[in-house]
């Protein structure tokens, strides 16, 4: 029965379990009984893991250890990384993510409709072209902002080019040629032509023939200067006054310690040098028996000191100057301190009678010199005392030639940096000259230019041009049914126009006919006087303020009153008629003919100082203008009418300040400055009058091309190199030297 | 040499003499007079030296001597060769040139009417079409040769001869469009029959037909077509803009946006991989050849007939449109034009631009043709002829000299780009002059005299009544408007400038 029922469960079990030795039989009854027992296991839900039977391995048995027959056994994620465990970098990370994957329910969002993927791409898209065009931005505004474009941008530089430009493709090919070019390139020697060497160019580049020329010049002068200084310097010698060289070395020594002072300032290390020196002459003093009281003048002074105080002054005086001389430079350091008050105190006690500051003063005797420490460095902070002049020029003669010779090499070398500095100065200048002129040249361009840098947006928004008020923006041609053909035509034409013109004038206010500004403003101060009515309003007494300090009782004044103390308040302290009428009494003062004088003094009579012509003669000689027209505001006491205008003139004269300008003594200054050749050199005559855009005649105009953006890039980058050679500035011209020249080829 | 350095001042001045005597056979005797200060008594000195020089000789050697002496240097007198012009001394004191502002006022005044009295632009009307010129197009590196399409065949132009070189039948129909190769050897043609030919620019040999080197069938009317400025490129539109390779027959790329037709399509010239393109549905659309989709467009109240991109600036371009203005827009703001021209009188058919991109040229169906600066709102220019048609076609000539309308009744005109300019090669002093009285009248363009005269243009009474109708017309809507504002809410009516006005949305 055991089997019977074995048989059935096995057949009911057999869809799900599939097993290789199902077909066997019962045969090996050990075996059923296994997978019946798992039968029933698994019918239980319970998932046990099953014990995988090797059969066939390479085709079951997978390296993952995952039964590629299945088993019946479903396939786990932790199954699949079981392997990954047992290596030592344990993917726990990916584990994690796999788990969350797992709980992770959500299902993936639909891709988005065509439509909508299409806008994205083309947003994508725009935004990148849209970045790549404003490349051109810098390009555009230059070529915008430049005086001169000459078309085709890229045009070859005009005169004989170089064989290498001309023949690209040539090569040494025998061996002869190849050495001899080898060697030629070994020696940095040009290779076609008499072309410069690199080393020629790299002078020809240095120094243009104007630099040059300004170098040589310079050069003379300065050599015309040294001998200038020489022979002075000679002159100062021969003069046996020695009051006067000790006059001479008393500055010299105080210019020296106040340029010594500013060296330590502003350039410590010549200033160190300059120690150096004095050092070095401190040494040569030690050395020498200078000063030291040996000499013939000082023996026989010593004869005398005993009895003369002077002598014995000088004799001090003369040990000071070679104690000043000898003494080593001391650095207030803490050590140097305390150096000198032990020497001060292993001062030698004695006190002599002759010389008595002797001991003090001579370092022999401190006894401290072989103790000293090396000169240091620092010492430049504290130049050194000069000691004062001694009676004896002679003595310290050589000292004050040294310094002579250092002031003269410090005064060289101060005359060429000058000269240096002038010379870059120049530089400056001229570049400055160059601008001030174009700029004054071209005062409306720049003036655009500063407008259209002024109204320019920042990159994000579109640029405002000057088309800005677009309906109200005036036509730029005056379009009539009358054709002119001849000079009378445009005659005429200008005749209708003034008439017509002045009639509009005329209805215009009248503020506007004066184009000088101050006259201007006194029209404006006018008007607006003229807009409050003085004789409602004000009453001439109103000079004091009656304000009440709190609001009192007096509230239902009616507004009318209210409004006038109130403007009778604002407008206290001007008092606008007397102002007005002063004003108009001036303007008329103005117009009144004057008396002129035309008496000569000393004319058919005596004259000098004190002397008046005489009467008759004063009567005779003086002329009286015949009285102008009456004024028009003759009887009108409230109003002026200026009498300045001239309406003949006024037909011609420009009645509104023009566009770029901002006030009028900008747009005076323009019309003032000549332009012709008879108030302007030559050269800056062409420069003035120099065409905005240049074309040539029979020349292709390509687009702009690419390399130019790239070279403009460049060249931002690099910053504009400055032409010292030419003219012409270094922005004037945007005429590119590239190779790359434009197609020509004539209509003719 | 010959500039400000030889001003007068400088001509006579008392140079300082040394005479270094190496081989010199000068006498000089330092105390021959003793009062020195005597100027002419200097000179008697010298002259003496030299006589005695002459009449004795004898060597004495003198180092050096400094004798002041009147002298002219011969450069600042003596021209170089006899061919040269006199040199004349300036003495600039201003002094001594009073009324300088008057002066040139009146100059520039003379110039002014001497302007408008030599402005003559009309030069030459090129005739043989047998219908009206649809299309024109340029040679890109030859100026004096020209192609124009009718609407009945094409003819290739000589321009300086002012001749038809060549005459082919290129289509059944109108030629819509067509554009020379940028090398210049040949060109293509489109047209009503639905077909683009590529054609050879030299003239067949004798026995040889007339045959295009390609031709492509496409599935419906082509309405334009541009070239590539650099590769073999090329673009047609007409339900859908195609992007061709020349050497194949199929389109490698076709954009289309919604809309059902393209009038015109161009390349452009800087950025050599973008187009834009006027569609029938008044909008104007972008697109980078590079890119699958187009870029951008814009709708405008009007349809806009053709466009043309700046050449000397990447990113402007300016389009016609049917609502009498032309439009210049920055592509990368599509949102308002950057400036809107008005002028014409009626729709504006062509535009072109200058190769400088300074200026651009415009052709209307009102018979005239308007030149633009490409900042201002109005044209500097107006050119019309009695017999001149609707303008069609216009193209500025690469040289930047001249222009080329193209009109309905089956003329080309020549003008030029310059009214009053004189042709050819201009001597130098005669360049100068032009130059000054150019610079002059910009000096004073702002005096009312000179902008009336410089301003002044006559016009066909028909289009100048037409235009002041307009100009009533555009005032009284303002009025309205402004009326209309005054009477309702405040901020219930926002103020549209006259720039946002056209432009209806931008589609992204």
């Amino acid at each position: 029965m055991d089997d019977e029922d074995d048989e059935e469960l096995q057949r009911a079990l057999a869809d799900d379990i599939i097993s290789a030795s199902e077909d066997e039989g019962g045969s090996d009854d050990e075996r059923k009984h296994c997978k019946l027992l798992e039968a029933i296991s698994s019918l239980g839900g319970k998932k046990r893991k099953k014990l995988t039977e090797r059969s066939e391995a390479s085709i079951q048995v997978s390296e993952f250890t995952v039964n590629a027959e299945g088993e019946g056994d479903k396939i786990h994620l932790s199954d699949l990384i079981g392997t990954l465990d047992k290596t030592p970098s344990a993917l726990i990370k990916t584990k994690k993510q796999l788990k969350n994957l797992q709980h992770n329910q959500s299902t993936l969002e639909t891709p988005l409709t065509r439509k909508e993927t299409e806008k994205i791409q083309r947003e994508v898209a725009f935004e990148k072209t849209s970045k790549e065009v404003s490349r051109w931005q810098s390009v555009v505004l230059q070529n915008q902002k430049a005086e001169q474009l000459v078309f085709p941008l890229n045009q070859e530089p005009s005169g004989p080019k170089r064989i290498e430009q001309v023949v690209a493709g040539w090569k040494a090919q025998t061996p002869l040629e190849q050495e001899i070019f080898s060697l030629l390139r070994m020696n940095k020697q040009p290779l076609h032509d008499p072309v410069l060497t690199p080393t020629e160019e790299a002078s020809l580049r240095a120094m243009s023939l104007e630099e040059a020329k300004i170098r040589r010049a310079e050069l003379q002068k300065t050599r015309v200067l040294q001998s200038y200084y020489e022979a002075k310097a000679k002159r100062g010698k021969r003069i046996k006054s020695k009051k006067y060289h000790r006059i001479q070395k008393k500055v010299m020594r105080k210019e020296y310690l106040k340029q010594f002072d500013e060296m330590v300032k502003t350039d410590p290390a010549a200033a160190l040098e300059e120690l150096k020196k004095m050092e070095l002459s401190r040494m040569k003093e030690r050395m020498s028996l200078k000063h030291q009281n040996s000499g013939k003048w000082a023996k026989s002074k010593a004869i005398m000191a005993k009895y003369d105080d002077g002598a014995r002054k000088a004799m001090q005086k003369q040990l000071e100057v070679n104690k000043d001389l000898t003494q080593k430079l001391v650095i207030p350091a803490d050590e140097d301190e305390e150096d000198e008050e032990e020497s001060a105190e292993t001062l030698p006690d004695f006190v002599n009678d002759v010389e008595p500051i002797l001991d003090q003063v001579n370092p022999w005797m401190r006894g401290k010199l072989s103790t000293e420490p090396m000169m240091e460095e620092s010492n430049r902070l504290h130049p050194p005392v000069w000691p004062r002049e001694v009676g004896k020029p002679g003595e310290g003669r050589d000292d004050q030639e040294e310094d002579e010779e250092q002031m003269e090499e410090t005064e060289e070398e101060s005359l060429l940096r000058g000269f240096e500095e002038r010379r870059k100065l120049r530089q400056t200048e001229d570049v400055k000259v160059s601008d001030d002129e174009e700029a004054g040249l071209s005062n409306f361009t720049s003036l655009f230019h500063g407008l259209v840098n002024h109204m320019e947006p920042p990159a994000d928004q579109p640029k405002a041009g000057p088309g800005l008020g677009q309906g109200e923006s005036p036509a730029l041609l005056e379009e009539g049914l009358v054709r002119v053909r001849t000079l009378e035509d445009v005659e005429l034409l200008s005749q209708d126009i003034s008439a017509s013109d002045t009639a509009l004038l005329t209805t215009r206010d009248l503020g506007t006919e004066e184009t000088d500004t101050q006259s201007a403003t006194q029209q404006a101060d006018k008007k607006r006087k003229k807009m409050i009515d003085p004789n409602e309003v004000l009453t001439k007494e109103a000079k004091v303020i009656e304000m009440p300090l709190a609001p009192t009782a007096v509230e239902d004044v009616e507004d009318k009153e209210e409004q006038r103390v109130i403007i009778k308040e604002a407008f206290a302290g001007d008092d606008v008629i007397s102002d007005f009428l002063k004003d108009k009494r001036k303007q008329e003062e103005a117009g009144r003919p004057k008396v002129i004088d035309l008496t000569l003094p000393g004319w058919g009579e005596w004259g000098g100082l004190g002397l008046q012509p005489s009467r008759s003669k004063r009567k005779r000689f003086r002329v009286k203008v015949a009285p102008p027209p009456p004024r028009q505001d003759q009887k009108l006491p409230n109003i002026i009418i200026a009498e300045k205008r001239d309406s003949s003139i006024a037909a011609h004269q420009v009645c509104q300040l023009p566009f770029p300008f901002e006030n009028p003594i900008q747009f005076e200054r323009t019309i003032r400055s000549p332009v012709g050749r008879t108030w302007n050199t030559q050269n800056t005559v062409q420069k003035i009058t120099a065409p905005k855009v240049v074309t040539q005649l029979g020349a292709i105009i390509e687009p702009i091309a690419r390399e130019d953006l790239i070279k403009d890039i460049r060249q931002a980058v690099t910053g504009p190199s400055i032409n010292l050679e030419s003219d012409q500035g270094p922005q004037k011209k945007r005429r590119s030297q590239c190779s790359n020249g434009g197609y020509k080829s004539t209509l003719s | 040499r010959r500039d400000s350095s030889g001003t007068s001042r400088s001509n006579w001045k008392i140079n300082t003499m040394i005479m270094k005597t190496n081989n010199s056979i000068y006498l000089c005797r330092q105390s021959f007079f003793p009062s020195r200060n005597s100027f002419f008594s200097l000179i008697f000195s010298i002259f003496f030296f030299l006589m005695e020089s002459l009449v004795c000789a004898s060597f004495i050697h003198i180092h050096a001597m400094k004798v002041k002496v009147l002298s002219r240097n011969p450069d600042d007198y003596v021209r170089e060769t006899k061919l040269d012009i006199q040199r004349v001394p300036r003495n600039y004191d201003p002094s001594l040139h009073p009324f300088e502002v008057p002066r040139e006022y009146t100059r520039a005044l003379n110039a002014t009417k001497l302007e408008r009295v030599f402005a003559k632009p009309f030069l030459a009307s090129l005739d043989g079409h047998r219908d009206g010129v649809n299309c024109m197009a340029k040679h890109p590196k030859s100026l004096s040769t020209m192609l124009s399409g009718s609407c009945d065949g094409e003819v290739v132009w000589n321009l300086t001869k002012r001749e038809c070189v060549r005459t082919l039948q290129a289509h059944e129909g109108f030629v819509r469009g067509m554009v020379v190769r940028f090398c210049g050897t040949s060109f293509f043609t489109v047209g009503d029959d639905k077909t683009i030919k590529q054609w050879k620019m030299e003239t067949p040999g004798y026995g040889e037909e007339e045959e295009p080197l390609n031709t492509i069938l496409g599935k419906s009317v082509f309405t334009s077509i541009d070239h590539h400025q650099k590769e073999g490129v090329f673009v047609t539109c007409g339900q859908q803009v195609d992007i061709w390779d020349e050497q194949r027959s199929s389109p490698i790329r076709s954009f289309s946006w919604g809309v059902d037709s393209f009038s015109c399509v161009r390349f452009n010239p800087v950025e050599t991989e973008l187009l834009a393109s006027c569609a029938s549905d008044r909008s104007i659309v972008l697109y980078d050849m590079r890119e699958a989709t187009p870029l951008k467009k814009v709708i405008m109240n009007m349809r806009s007939n053709t466009l043309c991109w700046n050449p000397m600036e990447a990113y402007n371009f300016t389009c016609s449109n049917e609502d009498y203005n032309l439009y210049t827009y920055d592509m990368r703001y599509l949102d308002k034009p950057f400036t809107v021209h008005m002028d014409h009188v009626s729709a504006v058919l062509d535009v072109d631009y200058s190769p400088t991109g300074k200026e651009f040229v415009s052709a209307s169906f009102d018979k005239t043709i308007r030149i633009f600066p490409k900042d201002s709102g109005h044209s500097r220019e107006v050119y019309h002829t009695k017999r001149m048609q609707h303008v069609i076609s216009i193209k500025w000539s690469s040289d930047n000299k001249y222009i080329l309308s193209a009109s309905d009744e089956m003329n080309i005109r020549l003008w030029k780009a310059n009214a009053s300019e004189k042709l050819g090669l201009l001597a130098p002093r005669e360049k100068a002059a032009v130059n000054y009285s150019q610079k002059l009248k910009e000096k004073f363009q702002h005096h009312p005299q000179i902008r009336r005269i410089s301003r002044h243009r006559h016009l066909p009474k028909s289009i100048y009544s037409q235009s002041k109708e307009l100009r009533v017309m555009k005032e009284a809507r303002r009025r309205k408007e402004r009326n209309v504002r005054k009477h309702s809410k405040p901020g219930s009516m926002p103020v549209v400038t006259e720039k946002e006005k056209h432009v209806v949305t931008v589609v992204k």
